[in-house]
């Protein structure tokens, strides 16, 4: 029943939707950008999309004429003359073409130039190394001597000149919003750079196969105003263990965090005391609290997610690699695992209190 | 004595005589029958895609479904998309040459009879061999253009890819091989009087698509045998932590995978080719001018491969270049567009099944045209790259192109082969299904790929606009399924109790009109003679082509005053083809002494075959009958 609705409506929507470039708008939509690199893209886009209605109604038009005047009728059995062809018409359906190509050809080339040179990060620009890894991002800031994970924090309207690297396969660093993507390639550098001139949160997905979790490699990009952006900077600097509340949940999760093994994989760095844990080929958890998503932006950063995802990964995103701590029927689980989500989500959170107001830090620790 | 047997030669097997039932199948080397052996196997792989196709689309019917597990999907779109490229619209179109090429030139056979058939069970048994590893442990799963470094064993330790490296391997030999047996077929045996631009288009497409894949393969083995090299002895072409830049499979892979499409979609040009002229009763308009564009397409699709790499940073200037050598290819391929609908300007236009195959063809060739154009653009692509734009882009390209094509194709040659006629009115309900439900299918695929939806994603977010698109999409399958459950229905009905069709139901322009439906194991009782493009046309109508009247069925006595040379058929072929396959079995389990006695058979084989001669028989239709 819903689906016949559905269908009635359905070429009308279409047509109204393709006619309208403004309603395909959406959280990873080329049809949204934010940043010159998107706009071009788009533009680019929009110019041959208007190129090729005439195109395409030239050919719909001369065949349906054809169709309607040259149809055999009933009982006609006249041999029509045979043509072999026509050179002046030849030369100019070669040249109209001929034409299209050079109008499509002399922007494109002029944008290629435009978005795809290599660029030096320079004053003002926000330089991040971004590796790609089975399946989440890590993302340094060799300015400033920082590393997070599946997030990246650029302050609005800067440029954000991104390096490329990959820890083990392929895949593609994709911000619609804010531009084209660029392959993470083993043994090679690619460049990519990237602005906002509108502060959010903008959605970001690989886009190569990277087999096994592939779909949910996101991430995101937050854009903040420039004095948000140096706050979750420091907040680096202070030292890593943070909570706001005496509840004795987070102290558990501090000592499960140690004790279940994760700070043998995950780095939590302290900046501050100059103490580093964990390996660089795991999602670095500093100021985690600071999130809004976990699992390479598969879920928001709630307190019931961040569990749900610590107590069983493959129940939120099928084939990640994160081991499953506990057995199943381990009547402890839950209780564990909401302790580690506390204490995680505690991480980098005295910065939260501060920004107290500011949209862009999530209430992720809810009642606390 | 009217047949002249070659003197006996040494081999181990008997040479075959089989004419009918099961064992005459696998030891033919006739043409015919090894085309519709083609033609039915690609169904067969066409069939099993499509269901691999159906599943991912339930999948994807709304967000964040799990009918099938990641991994799963990963094999699903490997699988549809090896099947359909490799192994069911490529050898479509090697099906029809096998068949109509020799038809179409007033030819016996191809060239090298034997070799034709170890193309034939080299890609079947190839095909075959990649479809077990669904039992054997796993499909391969990192997509039908097999990147590095997901092919690495440490990456993928499972078997799934070393099926996809050995079975693609394998049947791209036989595929090179078919291209070399068309080229020397088309180049040598055409009927006396047939020049090269009396040619039949499709036969002029078949050519130069024989010539892109004697050149576009070899990288490809190359590449796959780089693989094979790495996973089964341990070399190190593709493990990057060992220093490989991984990208050099992705030069390779393109630089055959671009010519692929024309090579796939070039025997569809061929065929529109004739469908159009043959409903419009007019000849192709601008015969030249198809040739050299077709010609030009093939050309520089040698030269666009970087255009399927734009996103992996290989900077502005190269970028540029394979920008624009990829807009070229728009000139000549509009031209085509433009030369279809000037044949059917000021015809008699007759509305067949075939020739709405055609239409739907225009159409949607069209379309993908354009966003090809589109995504030729580096600067648009960096969005559109590897989304679901690309995956719409490509099968308005080679599904609506080639395939739709080639579903008219079957249409329009079945009565031809098996002497029967389709029903029409059925036919046009299964096209009118298959074409609504194509363009469901993939029209919302563009603008899924445009909000935000990468390729080969087992799932996807709701609330990001992806909803809509997506369930229209999987709308689609029911009804592209359901036309093509008719498609099938109505095949098998005219097989079974279809009107007889005669020699010349469509009031055909080619040659291979001219002969009986099904025509006889010897083509043609008589060497046919030209004396002008449209061969049987201009016999049948000689006052609109002002020529003179040459019955092609009578006129070239003189030629076969030795009789017909009817070559003898073969074990050697599919012996062969079985010990190649039963070898890389041996290599993918690491089992060296089934690989090495394989080996050591293969080679026999080679030996027996070259010993065993050409073998046959003479014969004079006309003078003795069918059998001398």
């Amino acid at each position: 029943m819903r689906i016949g609705w559905l269908w009635r409506a359905l070429p009308g929507a279409a047509l109204m939707f393709v006619l309208s470039g403004c309603a395909l708008e959406g959280e990873q939509s080329v049809f949204s950008p934010v940043g010159p690199l998107a706009s071009e893209q788009l533009g680019l886009f929009m110019y041959t999309w208007y190129l090729s209605i005439p195109v395409f109604l030239l050919v719909a038009g001369v065949m349906v004429y054809v169709l309607v005047r040259y149809r055999r009728r009933r009982g006609d059995d006249s041999i029509p003359g045979q043509t072999h062809g026509n050179v002046l018409l030849e030369v100019v359906w070669t040249t109209i073409p001929v034409i299209i190509v050079i109008l499509i050809a002399v922007p494109t080339v002029r944008s290629i130039f435009r978005t795809q040179s290599f660029v030096e990060a320079g004053d003002g620009d926000v330089a991040v190394t971004v590796t790609g890894y089975q399946w989440w991002w890590k993302f340094d800031y060799p300015q400033y001597g920082i590393t997070t994970a599946n997030e990246l924090h650029v302050p609005v309207g800067a440029r954000l000149v991104l390096d490329l690297e990959s820890g083990d396969v392929l895949h593609a660093f994709w911000a619609p919003r804010l531009g084209g993507k660029v392959d993470l390639i083993p043994n090679q550098d690619n460049q990519l750079w990237l602005q906002a001139n509108e502060p959010g949160v903008y959605y970001g997905q690989c886009a190569e196969l990277c087999l096994g979790a592939h779909a949910y490699m996101r991430f995101r990009i937050v854009v903040e105003e420039q004095e948000a952006f140096e706050r979750w900077v420091a907040s680096f600097q202070q030292p890593v263990v943070q909570t706001v509340s005496s509840d004795p949940l987070f102290e558990q999760g501090r000592a499960l965090f140690a004790q279940k093994g994760c700070i043998g994989c995950h780095a939590l760095d302290n900046y501050a005391e100059g103490v580093s844990y964990g390996q660089p080929q795991f999602p670095d958890l500093t100021n985690f609290g600071l999130r809004n998503t976990v699992g390479a932006g598969v879920l928001d950063a709630t307190l019931d997610n961040v569990a749900q995802w610590i107590m069983d990964p493959q129940s939120v995103k099928p084939g990640n690699r994160m081991p499953t701590l506990w057995a199943a029927d381990d009547p402890n689980r839950e209780q564990e695992a909401r302790a580690i989500a506390a204490y995680l989500l505690s991480l980098g959170t005295q910065q939260r209190a501060a920004d107290a107001g500011n949209t862009l830090a999530m209430g992720a620790l809810g009642g606390n | 004595m009217a047949a002249s047997t070659n003197v006996a030669k040494p081999a181990l097997f008997v040479r075959p005589t089989w004419q009918t039932g099961l064992l005459s199948w696998l030891t033919t080397i006739d043409h015919k029958k090894l085309g519709i052996l083609y033609i039915t196997s690609s169904f067969l792989f066409l069939a099993l895609a499509s269901i691999e196709a159906f599943i991912m689309r339930l999948q994807l019917m709304r967000p964040g479904q799990d009918l099938v597990s990641p991994d799963a999907f990963n094999q699903l779109f490997t699988m549809h998309g090896v099947s359909m490229v490799f192994l069911a619209i490529m050898p479509l179109g090697i099906g029809f040459a096998n068949y109509f090429v020799p038809l179409m030139i007033g030819a016996r056979d191809l060239a090298f009879p034997r070799l034709n058939a170890f193309g034939y069970w080299v890609y079947a048994f190839g095909g075959l061999m990649i479809y077990t590893s669904f039992f054997l442990g796993g499909a391969p799963d990192i997509g039908w253009t097999g990147y590095a470094p997901n092919t690495t064993l440490s990456a993928n330790p499972g078997l799934g890819v070393d099926f996809y490296m050995f079975g693609l391997f394998i049947s791209g030999i036989g595929t090179t091989a078919t291209g070399m047996n068309l080229i020397v077929t088309i180049i040598n045996m055409r009927a006396p009087g047939m020049t090269f631009m009396r040619m039949p288009v499709f036969v002029w497409m078949m050519l130069i698509t024989s010539f892109m894949i004697i050149f576009a393969f070899p990288p490809l083995t190359v590449a796959f045998l780089q693989v094979i090299l790495d996973r089964t002895f341990g070399t190190l072409f593709y493990v990057p932590s060992a220093g490989a830049l991984p990208i050099l499979w992705q030069h390779l892979f393109w630089i055959f995978g671009h010519p692929e499409v024309y090579i796939i979609i070039l025997p569809a040009f061929g065929l529109i080719s004739e469908m159009i002229p043959t409903f419009s009763r007019k000849p192709l308009f601008g015969y030249p001018v198809m040739i050299l564009a077709s010609i030009l397409i093939a050309f520089m699709g040698f030269a666009v491969w970087s255009h399927h790499m734009f996103t992996t940073g290989l900077g502005p200037v190269v970028n540029t270049a394979f920008s624009l050598t990829s807009f070229i290819i728009g000139i000549p391929t509009g031209v085509k567009i433009f030369n279809w609908l000037g044949t059917l300007w000021g015809g008699s236009i007759r509305f067949t099944t075939p020739l709405m195959y055609s239409l739907a063809f225009i159409i949607t060739f069209t379309l993908g045209g354009i966003t090809g154009i589109m995504v030729a653009m580096p600067t648009f692509d960096a969005q559109v790259h590897d989304t679901y734009f690309v995956v719409a882009h490509f099968h308005y390209a080679m599904g609506g192109g080639a395939l739709l094509t080639f579903l008219g194709g079957v249409h329009y040659w079945f009565p031809k082969i098996t002497g029967k006629m389709i029903d029409e009115r059925m036919g046009k309900v299964a096209f009118w299904f298959i074409v609504i439900g194509f363009h469901t299918i993939f029209f919302p695929q563009h603008l899924a790929g445009l909000q935000g939806m990468p390729r080969r994603i087992q799932t996807y977010p709701a609330g990001i606009g992806l909803e809509l698109w997506n369930f229209m999409s999987t709308f689609g399958t029911f009804i592209m399924g359901i036309g093509l459950v008719i498609f099938a229905y109505n095949l098998v009905k005219a097989f079974r109790s279809g009107a007889p069709a005669g020699n010349d139901p469509w009031d055909g322009r080619t040659l291979e009109w001219a002969t009986s439906s099904p025509p006889p194991y010897y083509d043609f009782a008589v060497q046919p003679v030209v004396n002008s493009l449209d061969a049987f046309w201009a016999y049948k109508h000689p006052e609109t082509l002002h020529v003179e009247a040459i019955d092609p069925r009578k006129a070239g006595k003189e030629y076969d005053a030795h009789g017909v040379h009817i070559p003898g058929q073969s074990w050697y072929p599919i012996l062969g083809s079985l010990a190649i396959i039963v070898g890389s079995y041996g290599l993918i389990y690491d089992n060296l002494v089934l690989a090495i006695v394989s080996g050591v058979f293969f080679i026999f084989t080679v030996f027996g075959w070259a010993f065993e001669g050409v073998g046959g028989h003479h014969l004079h239709p006309e003078l003795e009958g069918e059998r001398a």
